[in-house]
């Protein structure tokens, strides 16, 4: 039966130690998919002007192709190479919510994240996103340091 | 247009010219006499009242057609009120679309550009002349102007444009014009012309001076008198800086901070409440016999339906057009959600804030009565009541919150200011939407624009209130004339996507997105 993996890139080189070790796992498992996701940081719950909302979807394609381009690409050409079955996505939103959503939605075994790469006051106020999906996940969490 | 302008701004040159001879209150003055003189025709027009009353026909059209169009939709501000608070919480939003507008930005957006000075300064103005009945209609105005929002914000995103490079530009030009063309009804080019002229004048008043001067009474009203132009070169500053300069953080902060100072203006209006709550019971009694007796105020109850009517119009903006090129941004396969949630505005505007205000001015006992017969006593020239300080606008409403809470006056001068402001840069988009519409997008064409928008920050800040509240109440109706008559057009457009979705959703084709771990 296929194992599936779901990997939470942040661009970082954090990110690219989860991969790393995900790839490991992958390898020990045998049948065993990849799916390394990028979440881009979004609330609908946010203020914006007149003209940012007009140029919103054009600011989301772009975020998009550069999360494609210079992340998860990258990333799963390099797991591909390697002889893993993997595919990326990217999405908006909140990193927690999603990458449970999504190893949901797949049926994925566990999710492998790296430890937070936020600081400061945000993560005091609101918690890390990391902090926050070993806290409320549905499926087992395996964060990298 | 092209009479009143190059006059005004020839006005305001020669006006700047006279700077180094004369002092600077002449240049006021000189400001608000050219201005006056110049806006008085197109004024006059527009509030010309119908033959044998003394009622302002555009009052009556506004009225009426949120009366139509809360009839034709069988009460879709009620009826649906709940399903547009489930929209604005994302809860039929397909999660695939993440990272688009959602309905609450839209909405938020749209607030933004109308909660501000209408419900500080508008509601005073109203109140004050009005009285506190003016407040009634003001409530009714509001609930049935939720209808036209409904109507307009649904056919601004029917019909915007969508452009190659992803960007989008929507509003009544745009459904005038492609909408008309549909249904084979000639005319649209014309109609969405003239909305166009109309709602560049409106950018320019409402949109634009009304918020200047108020800030400057603000303003002045705390550092003490000085010449508005000042004001209004450093506000025009600010804002060519924005709009001109492309500084996006400035407006970026104010859009971030003008929903806080909303929440902050509600939360001190309700505590003046709370504590005066005794009295709540009185105040509408007061709104409710001043709404049909007119309680001796200046043109007794017609004076306030009047007045009530005329200052909802001119916060929510219900008919006027301006929200449907707000609303269009979003990104929905459905149209019509966003025309749910487009009717809170008024709601959230007229009905909730606006009645605050007029709650806080009639308690705090400004308006002066004549304790026996319980009328209120006028002015001299019998055309406002006498208040305490003799205040209007915006400094009325800063006393009235000051007998609650005495250091109000400084947040609600911030306040203010922050509200002016993002008003304005909501109005310069809107105004530029209808000025590329009328000469293309181009960076030329839309520089000569900002510039002339900021030009007229100058002239907002150094008239008087008088002239410039009829200047912006007049533009800001003009484009309700021509958004009106074509919603009417419109309107089965509006109702068959309704049908549909109400079909689809009964069906259950249109379902609730639920999360998996919930």
């Amino acid at each position: 039966m296929l194992t599936k993996i779901v990997v939470g890139l942040d661009g970082s080189g954090s990110g690219s130690r989860a991969v790393d070790y995900a790839r490991k796992l992958g390898s020990l498992i045998g049948e065993c998919e990849l799916i390394l996701v990028y979440v881009v940081e979004w609330s609908p719950f946010t203020f914006q002007t007149p003209e940012e909302n007009a140029e919103r979807h054009k600011r989301r394609e772009e975020e998009i192709k550069m999360a494609m381009d210079r992340v998860v690409t990258p990333a799963v050409n390099a797991a591909k190479e390697a002889g893993h079955t993997v595919r990326g996505i990217v999405r908006h939103g909140d990193v927690a919510d999603l990458l449970d959503d999504i190893a949901v939605k797949e049926g994925a075994s566990q999710i492998v994240v790296a430890r937070t790469s936020e600081s400061g006051i945000t993560q005091r106020i609101f918690g890390s996103s990391t902090a926050n999906l070993v806290m409320h996940a549905s499926v087992p969490v395996t964060v990298v340091g | 247009m092209k009479f009143i302008f190059p006059t005004a701004v020839t006005g305001l040159i020669l006006s700047s010219s006279a700077l180094a001879a004369q002092e600077a209150k002449t240049i006021d003055q000189t400001v608000n006499e050219v201005f006056a003189a110049v806006t008085g025709p197109f004024v006059n027009l527009i509030f010309a009242p119908i033959p044998g009353t003394s009622f302002p026909w555009i009052v009556m059209w506004l009225v009426v057609a949120a009366s139509i169009f809360t009839l034709y939709f069988g009460f879709v501000q009620f009826k649906w009120f709940k399903h547009s608070i489930q929209l604005v919480k994302g809860d039929y939003s397909d999660p695939n679309d993440a990272g688009e507008v959602s309905h609450f930005q839209a909405l938020a957006t749209a607030l933004s550009g109308t909660v501000g000075l209408g419900n500080i300064a508008g509601v005073a103005v109203a109140v004050g002349i009005g009285g506190p009945g003016a407040t009634f209609w003001m409530i009714l105005a509001g609930l049935l102007g939720m209808a036209s929002k409904f109507t307009e914000c649904t056919l601004g995103v029917k019909y915007r444009n969508e452009y190659p490079d992803g960007t989008v530009s929507g509003g009544p030009m745009y459904y005038i014009s492609k909408g008309f063309k549909e249904r084979g009804i000639p005319g649209g080019k014309f109609m969405a012309v003239l909305f166009s002229l109309f709602c560049i004048l409106g950018a320019l008043g409402g949109g634009n001076m009304f918020q200047a001067n108020q800030a400057h009474a603000q303003i002045s009203g705390i550092l003490g008198e000085f010449p508005g132009w000042i004001t209004g070169l450093i506000f025009a500053g600010v804002v060519f800086a924005v709009i001109v300069g492309g500084i996006k953080s400035i407006a970026r902060v104010t859009e971030k901070v003008v929903p806080f100072m909303g929440i902050l203006y509600v939360g001190a209006a309700l505590i003046i409440l709370i504590v005066e709550f005794d009295k709540i019971g009185w105040a509408f009694g007061q709104i409710f016999a001043g709404a049909f007796t007119g309680l001796g105020v200046a043109g007794g109850l017609v004076g306030a339906l009047i007045q009530g009517f005329k200052r909802a119009a001119f916060s929510n903006e219900a008919g006027v057009g301006s929200a449907a090129i707000a609303h269009s941004a979003v990104r929905t396969k459905e149209p019509i959600t966003e025309g749910f949630v487009s009717l809170l505005e008024p709601f959230i505007d007229t009905v909730v804030i606006c009645t605050m205000t007029a709650l806080v001015i009639t308690i705090s006992g400004q308006l002066i009565m004549d304790g026996d017969t319980g009328r209120f006593i006028l002015n001299e020239a019998g055309t406002m009541i006498s208040t305490v300080d003799g205040n209007t606008g915006v400094a009325l409403t800063s006393a009235a919150f000051a007998t609650g809470i005495s250091w109000f006056p400084y947040v609600l001068a911030i306040a203010v200011i922050l509200f002016a402001f993002s008003t304005m840069i909501s109005w310069s988009y809107y105004g530029l939407k209808a000025w590329t519409y009328l000469f293309g997008e181009g960076k030329t064409t839309e520089l000569v624009f900002k510039v002339m928008f900021c030009v007229f920050v100058v002239i907002g800040a150094a008239a008087n209130l008088g002239p410039v509240i009829d200047f912006s109440d007049a533009a800001i109706f003009a484009m309700a004339v021509v958004n009106i008559a074509a919603l009417y057009v419109l309107m089965p457009i509006v109702m068959k996507e309704l049908k549909s979705y109400q079909s689809r959703l009964a069906s259950g084709e249109i379902k609730k997105f639920v999360s998996k771990r919930s």
